[in-house]
């Protein structure tokens, strides 16, 4: 394959040594940044977070969550394929029987460190159950402690009390869902959903 | 009554007034809002927010707060002396930059004379000269700086700073030269009176940026170089040498460097005002004969702070337009180019003097 080789002539002469037709011609450019940001701020694209969030789309692999049943048990069944899939061996599960018969298998302890997973995705497809996702639209885990970067089961658990627990930064507002987006990424500038 | 008023006409007491007046009431807080409106300014070039996190409670003043935040911050900072520093020349370093930006206020007019009581500190016979030999002294402040830091790159910033003044400071002296001719006198009411003159009639104002153009030019090339700032900031490469010859400086030390280089911002705008812009006379206001005396002031005070804050903004724009110059490149413009250009412009305002005058 050929290269491809951009000639660039150089320009020289009286205009280009005055220096003043291209400075003119850049302060063209900034005076109209600058006069259209003066009032208003009309090319500013920031967003200013947090004030603002922008809007994250459901494929976005944020914090992890456990899906339920229907009848609100947990989906997973602990089969251990997402731990074995983990390439951090961050999670860790210890299987248990149910007394409910429906049930049978569950996990009795499920916990993930938050500090040493990444993001791959990967234990979301390998269950079999749909059982673990990464849609809960939680995309900043910010603490002060490891502890709390470990999530148990009953804080991954989908829709639990946050009162039940003791983890003070978990709020309802992190979980959007299709339904309480709006109100979950206020002021959102990022594409509305769908 | 009486009394306080005769002691305020001491000439000694109004001097001092008026230094209060002129330097703490116009040009450190125009400086001071500077440090903050660069930063504002240059968001609205480059499309962003800009400073406006600094709050109390929910009030941030657009940004207003960082100027009392970062003056706080430099206060409690610590003043680091770094080992093996001069300490002496260290310590007195910013001192300098900091009396040859405020020294230009001095001869500075703001409004036009009331009987005897004029707005100016001092009206000297030298003037413009006497600017010169003031802000020589700010090279001290970079080169002393730089040369008791007992730091390499702080050196290098030193040494490029002096190299880079005292060859911008011929042709700045030169460019002016012409100012000079033209209006016949170095003394500074003495060309601000000059340019209220008028061409054709009263169509066009005397203005030092009508009789010297490439005058204009070569100065403010010169001023701007003299400040140390893009695209003439070598000194300070940011790039190659950290922050230059005060690179070493910490806490309020350093903010005294960074206001002197925002003083020194204001002083620039002032001096061409008051050499270019027809200092503080409205043009075509002699045309209204029967103007009252207080509002004929206040229009004078309005119009040179109008140009003042312009090229202020001028300035800032410019720093955020251009790129930087090489060294040798600031050297070969300002040796090869500039100079030429500015004798060309003496003998040119010579010879048209001589020739129609
Ligand atoms: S996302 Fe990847 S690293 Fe994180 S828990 Fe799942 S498999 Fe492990
Ligand atoms: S989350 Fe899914 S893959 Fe992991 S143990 Fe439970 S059912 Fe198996």
């Amino acid at each position: 394959m050929d290269l491809k080789v951009k000639q660039v002539t150089r320009i020289d002469g009286a205009k280009e040594a005055l220096f003043l037709p291209a400075i003119f011609t850049g302060l063209r450019l900034t005076i109209n940044h600058f006069w259209r940001n003066l009032f208003g701020a009309k090319d500013v694209v920031t967003v200013s977070y947090p004030e603002e969030k922008r809007h994250i789309s459901t494929r976005w692999r944020g914090r992890h969550r456990l899906t339920r049943r229907e009848n609100g048990f947990l989906s997973c069944v602990a089969c251990y394929m997402c731990e074995t899939v983990c390439p951090s061996k961050c999670i860790h599960i210890e299987a248990g029987e149910h007394p409910d018969l429906s049930v049978e298998k569950y996990p009795v302890v499920f916990d993930i460190d938050e500090l040493r997973c990444v993001f791959c995705g990967l234990c979301v497809e390998a269950c079999p159950k749909d059982a673990i996702r990464m849609d809960s639209g939680v995309i900043s885990l910010a603490y002060t402690s490891r502890q709390t970067f470990n999530y148990t089961r009953d804080l991954l658990r989908d829709s639990y009390d946050p009162k039940a627990h003791s983890n003070p930064k978990y709020e309802d507002i992190d979980l959007p869902s299709p339904t309480n987006r709006a109100a979950a990424l206020p002021n959102s500038k990022g594409v509305p959903a769908s | 009554m009486d009394i306080l008023l005769e002691i305020i006409m001491i000439p000694a007491v109004l001097a001092l007034i008026k230094i209060v007046v002129i330097i703490l009431l116009f040009a450190l807080p125009l400086g001071t809002l500077l440090t903050l409106m660069e930063r504002k300014w240059s968001a609205m070039i480059q499309d962003r927010v800009g400073p406006n996190r600094a709050n109390i409670g929910s009030f941030t003043g657009h940004g207003l707060l960082h100027l009392a935040a970062d003056g706080l911050k430099s206060i409690f900072k610590e003043d680091c002396i770094p080992r093996g520093a001069n300490k002496f020349l260290y310590l007195l370093a910013p001192f300098f930059g900091m009396i040859s930006a405020v020294a230009i206020f001095s001869i500075i007019p703001i409004a036009g004379p009331i009987g005897d009581f004029t707005f100016q500190v001092a009206d000297v016979e030298p003037g413009l000269l006497f600017i010169f030999a003031i802000t020589s002294l700010s090279v001290y402040g970079a080169v002393l700086a730089g040369y008791s830091s007992n730091s390499k790159f702080a050196l290098l910033g030193g040494t490029r700073a002096s190299a880079q003044m005292i060859s911008y400071e011929v042709f700045m002296g030169l460019a002016l030269m012409g100012v000079f001719m033209v209006y016949g006198t170095t003394r500074v009411s003495g060309i601000v009176d000059g340019q209220n003159e008028y061409w054709f009639g009263n169509l066009i104002p005397m203005w030092g940026v009508f009789t010297q153009p490439l005058g204009f030019i070569l100065f403010f090339t010169a001023l701007v170089a003299e400040t140390k700032r893009p695209p003439f900031d070598a000194p300070e490469g940011e790039s190659e040498l950290v922050a230059g010859y005060f690179l070493e400086y910490s806490g309020m030390r350093w903010s005294a460097f960074m206001l002197a280089e925002y003083i020194a911002i204001v002083g620039v705008s002032v001096l061409m005002t008051t050499l270019f812009f027809g200092g503080y006379h409205v043009p075509w206001l002699h045309l209204w004969e029967s103007a009252p005396q207080w509002l004929v002031t206040i229009l004078q005070i309005i119009k040179f702070s109008i140009v003042t804050i312009f090229f202020c903004w001028f300035q800032i724009q410019l720093r955020w337009t251009v790129p930087k110059f090489r060294f040798d490149q600031t050297m070969s413009l300002g040796w090869k180019k500039l100079l030429p250009l500015s004798l060309l412009n003496l003998f040119v305002t010579a010879f048209v003097i001589l020739a129609f005058a």
